[in-house]
């Protein structure tokens, strides 16, 4: 079996996403709280404390830089935490996976459906997020509402990043690693709160060639700002390409882990 | 129903199931009984294509496990050994959720999870959130759960264990009843009362093979006998007794001797040996898992 075998899928894999739907919804008020609050908080922290000792970023005001980031961070946190802590858990602890595949179900679906729930939390994440902005005027409309659909690709991305590391993490404290060492570095440096063109080429060729909130950044930000940005096109296929390797990859990895 | 050949399964280098062989006949009750460890899960996983084999042959309902899992794993139902229900939900839900894997429609769903609610005497937690449930309790809703498809083969591990009396003898009157329906089960057990009573045809496994097949009483006429008489352990008893003909064994403190006669035996011995406590009693499944697998303990 390769790393990177084709996974055969059928609708059925729908089902694991209408069971994550469910158990979502029943605490529906509770999970929407954080999406509403944590904009909020990095908006007044950064746009009105840091952005007021900062005149211009990229030439645009500060604000309206890092709004784009904060939808791109926002949508980075929900698919990739779904698809690794809450994923582990169903995985190991609830034994969830176990109990679906001894229906016609295969682990290969199981896993598809949680990867697509995974980057339905990113588009539930945004629509909580862009009215808030909306209502403070740093985002341009009608653009932004491309950024609805493109959650879920972005967010797909993230959810198959963190399912290959919950695959191979031996348990569940291990998932702090990729936390720590590629969610945090991602978060500071992938033009997010600082443009590139700040950095130092080294860092720059870096965030660009292996970081993927870097491309999410630069599309955000070009809809936010209705701005196209040089690398646009660049950032959209290389999104699409790191996808589809992830999304295999991951569904491989797991199978591998839980077919014994 | 189930065609098993040399069937071969390890983990890494370690032999789980070590080239055993049988077959399940449609609408009987077959059990797999052994010591901890003897590999009866890894083979009922292999059943339920879950597990891939590594060596041999396999095949539920005539089609190979490795190349028709799907249509193989929706004529099944399973109860496993280990607790997976959805945390998440209440007892209605699970099952609920469960039947949209098996694509049953939402309102036939509705009417089978009633029957079964009560079939299982789960009604009145309904709304119940699983872990809240009982150890017994969850394994009937275990069994519930494994029969929302209406499955032609139920594959049951370790059915009964943490029950009290009367759940579990509802579980027998259960599986009784789906075996009289037409359905074929395969279970195991550690409850050898159950095994006698529930199957029609069992193998004792140890190691990852099956050290011997049949049914219940047969298995016990051929190696034990149909009665056994036990008395006290003492190093005159013993000389006595091998001076007899008899066929014994010493067990511990106690020793057992085999026999279809037990009054003769009984009286033999009291008359020439030298007997506090005798008594005799019928011969069991456990007497034969026992002989076959040892009285050790098993790690
Ligand atoms: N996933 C696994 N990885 C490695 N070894 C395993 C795995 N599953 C089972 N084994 C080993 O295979 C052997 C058979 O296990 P199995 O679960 O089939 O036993 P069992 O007969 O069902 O025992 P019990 O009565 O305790 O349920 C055991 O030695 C066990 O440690
Ligand atoms: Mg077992």
């Amino acid at each position: 079996m390769s790393y990177l075998s084709l996974p055969e899928l059928t609708r059925s894999l729908w089902k694991v996403w209408f069971r994550n739907k469910d158990v979502f919804m029943k605490t529906f008020m509770v999970n929407f709280i954080p999406s509403f609050i944590q904009p909020l908080l990095y908006l007044f922290a950064f746009g009105f404390g840091v952005g007021n000792s900062i005149d211009l970023m990229d030439g645009v005001s500060y604000i309206r830089f890092i709004a784009p980031a904060l939808i791109a961070v926002g949508i980075m946190e929900a698919s990739f935490f779904e698809c690794t802590f809450a994923s582990y858990v169903r995985m190991y602890y609830q034994k969830t996976f176990e109990a679906i595949i001894a229906t016609p179900l295969s682990i290969e679906e199981v896993i598809a459906g949680e990867l697509l729930w995974g980057a339905t939390k990113s588009v539930v994440n945004t629509i909580i997020m862009l009215p808030i902005f909306a209502f403070f005027g740093i985002i341009d409309f009608p653009s932004s509402l491309l950024l609805i659909p493109f959650s879920f690709l972005a967010g797909l991305l993230f959810a198959a990043i963190g399912m290959c590391f919950t695959a191979i993490s031996p348990s569940i404290d291990t998932l702090n690693y990729p936390t720590f060492l590629f969610i945090t570095p991602m978060f500071l440096f992938s033009g997010t709160f600082f443009s590139l063109s700040l950095m130092p080429d080294a860092i720059r060729y870096f965030a660009l060639a292996a970081l993927p909130l870097t491309h999410v950044v630069i599309i955000i930000r070009s809809l936010t700002l209705t701005r196209l940005d040089p690398f646009l096109y660049i950032s959209f296929v290389w999104i699409i390409i790191a996808t589809l390797i992830f999304f295999v990859l991951s569904i491989n990895l797991m199978k591998k882990r839980l077919i014994v | 129903m189930i065609e098993a050949e040399a069937l071969e399964k390890r983990y890494g280098g370690f032999i789980a199931v070590d080239k055993i062989s049988f077959k399940v006949k449609e609408g009987e009750v077959f059990g797999f009984l052994g010591p901890n460890g003897a590999g009866k899960t890894t083979t009922m996983k292999m059943i339920q294509c879950v597990s891939p084999k590594d060596f041999g042959k396999l095949e539920v309902f005539g089609m190979d496990v490795s190349t028709d899992q799907r249509k193989i794993k929706g004529l099944l139902g399973v109860m496993p050994q280990e607790n997976n229900l959805d945390p998440d939900f209440s007892v209605y839900q699970n099952l609920l959720i469960y039947s949209r894997y098996f694509n049953i429609p939402q309102r036939k769903a509705e009417n089978i999870i009633e029957e079964l609610l009560d079939f299982v005497m789960l009604n009145e937690k309904k709304d119940t959130l699983t872990t809240l449930l009982s150890g017994g309790m969850k394994r009937r809703l275990l069994l519930a759960r494994a029969l929302l498809n209406n499955p032609r083969l139920l594959v049951l591990d370790e059915p009964t264990v943490g029950m009290d009396p009367q759940a579990r003898h509802l579980i027998w009157d259960k599986v009784k009843k789906l075996r009289s329906q037409g359905n074929t089960i395969v279970l195991s057990t550690h409850y050898l009362e159950e095994a006698q009573r529930l199957c029609d045809r069992l193998v004792i496994m140890d190691n990852g093979k099956i050290l011997v097949e049949g049914k219940p009483l047969e298995l016990i006429k051929e190696y034990i006998g149909t009665e056994i008489v036990e008395a006290e352990n003492n190093p005159a008893a013993l000389s006595c007794l091998e001076k007899t003909s008899s066929k014994f064994e010493v067990v511990g403190d106690t020793i057992h001797v085999y026999t279809d006669e037990p009054q003769r035996v009984m009286n033999a011995l009291l008359k020439e040996c030298d007997f506090g406590k005798v008594i005799v009693r019928r011969a069991t499944l456990e007497d034969v898992f026992l002989k076959f697998t040892g009285r050790k303990m098993r790690d």
